[in-house]
């Protein structure tokens, strides 16, 4: 009996130092929450390393796109401790700073000798700084992105079509380096029928629900000249948001759409335009740069058969292109912020930055992108480089869920639904936006 | 019996709980047993519903909530009756109701008149005829979505078929002048069962001597139909169409599964502007004013409609 009762008391012990045991390592795992796509797995790859390095788990929370935004802002709003480590998109960088979702970095950049000189600088004011142009740090630069062009090398590059492009258009059939030459290439190849297939112009964004025609009609309309506000006085957007130039801006983009893209292509972002591209659709593909590496490999359209281009530029020589990419913060509600300030800083290495370019993720960190071997190190990394010097983006303000349902909703109006005038879309946009800024008492 | 069955429970019932209750009035027990229920109730519905009124009057935002909450008085009531982009969802989804009700109200008659024909394997056709409606909103909008893709859905190529238009000119989620009424086919597939369901209730519930009497008169098929099968089963079509008009009227997992409310705000029908302003725009306050408003809007056309309800039956 007495033997029994040791025996009983024994395994009772060990089975609670092991559950102790356990716990304790549990303790240690940060959780990292980001968007559910492919530099992501890219991530979970790179982040095993981090583990070895310092016996610091590793777990993951993955939305698809579509909710991205609403399960993460809720996670944030609630002061949730989901999240110890958080990618945010660009434009939640006010709204998270201001409410105090993320740690400011500015001491432990000092600190830790990180410096935001290192990096891309349109990528600190895009994805770290708030206010804009100012030295507060509330993330670190971790996935670059932008919006550029893929277009069929193969199809492009076929003397037939050469040969009539040529007499039609006068110039010789090739990637567009302006709007205008864009719009005749897709002209061209819209409704053509190409090994035994009827093929269409271009994929653009024209999704209603987040925020897929905004980020589409914004990177047409910022090479026409178009301007949040004015230079000279913030908020002040009359003349500027809907002046003659983002009209003429937004009239092409309506006319891309009508002319040149596939059937039924009215709600389409990011995933319906790689599935057109990949599928052989269509010619030329609007897309964010996160979407190369999947495409350079796939069997059909990748290798050889794809080139990429830079957003053209528009009528009078201006080019810019939509920022899209993220930073990495801390989420302030997190009991694991040493730990997870030990991840931002593993993360800042240059060798995990160069591993995280190969693997498929895009770095932001100048000694990564401008090693002179950078350009050559994949057929899209030339033109990542050069889209990611004329970005642009939206509204960063904390108020930017309702400025970007404004345009949402005024460009789908027009755009897809083909409501009104571009100057009637623009002029409503002015008011739209007036209000929200006048609800939050910035003017 | 009923006494046997109350002394063996009081006999099974422990010592000190019987002490315990010994005191406690019918009226107290009753109260005891409801009170989870009342609790429950007040704590996901009313409290929300009052919440919801107190943030009505305010400039709450749920993404913001370290600023100071200010009361804006009936601001946010003024600028939503005043929106004509609110008037005009009202508009979408007042479409949206009447066409889906009116021909699932004229379908589900007809299809419930034949049904009670009682014809051979008719118990197999009603069960067919009911399948759309076991169909979860979520798979039969992810479905229908593919059914109308202008290049490999069926539903183009067999419009094609019949009309010799090109399958790619057939657009039904994204031209403005089809996109509503796909919506509303979709809805009439899966819902016209269901009104069909109270209908034949209806039907069936009116006394064949009724039939024989009017045979007896001469009367013919016609007249009986407007005579008697019309007016008896009327109750029961009004109350289908309460409770379609009551689930359309806030439709909107299908719209928002098949469009989205586009192309443009062509289908973005009044739970579609809400869902946005509450959960995308992050206004709390004045999407609970809009909430607000659409439920007064629905209680009080339900209940005149109640009303003409009980008329009807009473005649």
């Amino acid at each position: 009996m007495k033997s029994s009762l040791k025996l009983a008391l024994g395994l009772t012990s060990a089975i609670t130092a092991s559950t102790a045991a356990s716990n304790v390592a549990h303790a240690e795992d940060l959780t990292l929450c980001w968007a559910a796509w492919d530099p992501a797995n890219a991530l979970v790859e790179l982040s095993k390393d981090f583990t070895k390095e310092t016996g610091i788990g590793m777990k993951f929370e993955f939305v698809p796109w579509t909710n991205y935004a609403d399960r993460f802002l809720n996670e944030l709003n609630s002061h949730g401790k989901l999240c110890d480590l958080i990618i945010g998109d660009s434009q939640w960088i006010g709204g998270a700073a201001e409410n105090g979702h993320y740690v400011k970095l500015n001491d432990f950049f000092d600190k830790e000798k990180i410096s935001m000189d290192d990096f891309v600088p349109a990528t600190v004011v895009g994805y770290s700084e708030w206010p804009k142009n100012t030295p507060n740090y509330w993330a670190l630069p971790a996935m670059g992105d932008v919006v550029g062009w893929t277009y069929r090398k193969d199809w492009f590059s076929k003397p037939e079509l050469q040969k009539e492009f040529k007499e039609k258009y006068g110039w010789d059939l090739g990637p567009p380096t302006t709007f205008d030459q864009l719009k005749q290439v897709a002209e061209f190849f819209q409704k053509r029928e190409i090994d035994g297939k009827t093929v269409y112009g271009a994929s653009i964004y024209t999704e209603r629900g987040s925020e897929g025609i905004t980020m589409g009609a914004m990177d047409v309309l910022y090479s026409y000249g178009f301007q949040y506000e004015n230079p000279k006085k913030p908020y002040e957007m009359e003349g500027f948001v809907n002046s003659d130039k983002s009209v003429k801006g937004l009239e092409f983009y309506k006319a891309l759409y009508d002319c040149c893209t596939p059937p039924g292509a009215s709600n389409s972002y990011m995933g319906e335009g790689v599935d057109a591209f990949k599928s052989g659709q269509v010619a030329m593909h609007m897309n964010f740069a996160f979407t190369w590496p999947g495409l350079q490999k796939d069997e059909n359209v990748g290798g050889d058969k794809i080139g990429y281009f830079v957003n053209p530029k528009g009528p009078d020589g201006d080019q810019f292109a939509q920022l899209g990419g993220q930073g990495i913060s801390v989420v302030s509600y997190s009991d694991k912020q040493e730990s997870a300030l030990k991840y931002i800083k593993w993360f800042a290495n240059k060798d995990v930055q160069a591993k995280w370019w190969s693997l498929g993720g895009y770095s932001c960190l100048n000694a990564v992108v401008k090693d002179p071997t950078f350009p050559a190190s994949q057929p899209y990394a030339q033109t990542f480089l050069d889209s990611m010097a004329i970005v642009k983006d939206f509204w960063a303000e904390p108020s930017y869920a309702p400025l970007l349902q404004a345009s949402q909703k005024r460009f789908h109006d027009y755009v897809v639904a083909g409501q009104g005038s571009a100057k009637d879309a623009l002029d409503g946009l002015v008011k739209d936006w007036t209000q929200v800024f006048q609800d939050d008492g910035k003017m | 019996m009923l006494n046997r069955t109350a002394e063996n429970v009081a006999r099974a019932t422990p010592e000190p709980l019987a002490r315990k209750v010994r005191g406690i009035s019918d009226k107290g027990l009753a109260w005891l047993f409801i009170s989870p229920t009342i609790l429950l109730l007040l704590a996901i519905n009313i409290f929300p519903l009052f919440w919801a009124i107190y943030l009505s009057f305010t400039n709450y935002r749920a993404n913001r909530p370290n600023e100071v909450v200010k009361n804006l008085g009936f601001a946010n009531y003024q600028r939503i009756l005043g929106d004509k982009d609110i008037w005009i969802a009202m508009q979408t989804t007042a479409h949206f109701v009447f066409w889906t009700i009116l021909l699932q109200t004229l379908i589900g008659f007809t299809l419930a008149w034949l049904i009670d024909r009682k014809f051979r394997g008719h118990a197999f056709w009603t069960t067919l005829i009911l399948v759309p409606m076991m169909l979860s909103p979520a798979v039969v909008g992810n479905f229908w979505r593919f059914l109308y893709e202008p290049q490999i859905g069926l539903f183009a190529y067999a419009i094609s078929f019949f009309t010799r238009i090109p399958p790619t000119d057939i657009q039904m989620l994204s031209n403005v002048s089809l996109a509503p009424w796909s919506i509303i086919i979709v809805d009439t597939w899966m819902w016209t069962p269901y009104v069909m369901l109270i209908c034949l209730a209806g039907l069936r519930s009116i006394p064949e001597y009724i039939y024989e009497a009017a045979e007896v008169d001469r009367a013919s098929n016609w007249r009986q139909f407007w005579s008697i099968t019309l007016p008896m089963a009327l109750p029961f079509i009004m109350l289908a169409v309460l409770f379609r008009g009551i689930e359309n009227f806030k439709m909107f997992d299908m719209v928002n599964l098949l469009t989205g409310g586009g192309p443009g705000s062509t289908t973005e029908v009044a739970s579609i502007t809400l869902k946005r302003q509450a959960f995308e725009s992050w206004r709390t306050g004045y999407s609970s004013a809009f909430a607000i408003i659409l439920f007064v809007a629905v209680f009080g056309l339900a209940n005149i409609y109640v009303k003409a309800l009980n008329k009807v039956k009473q005649r």
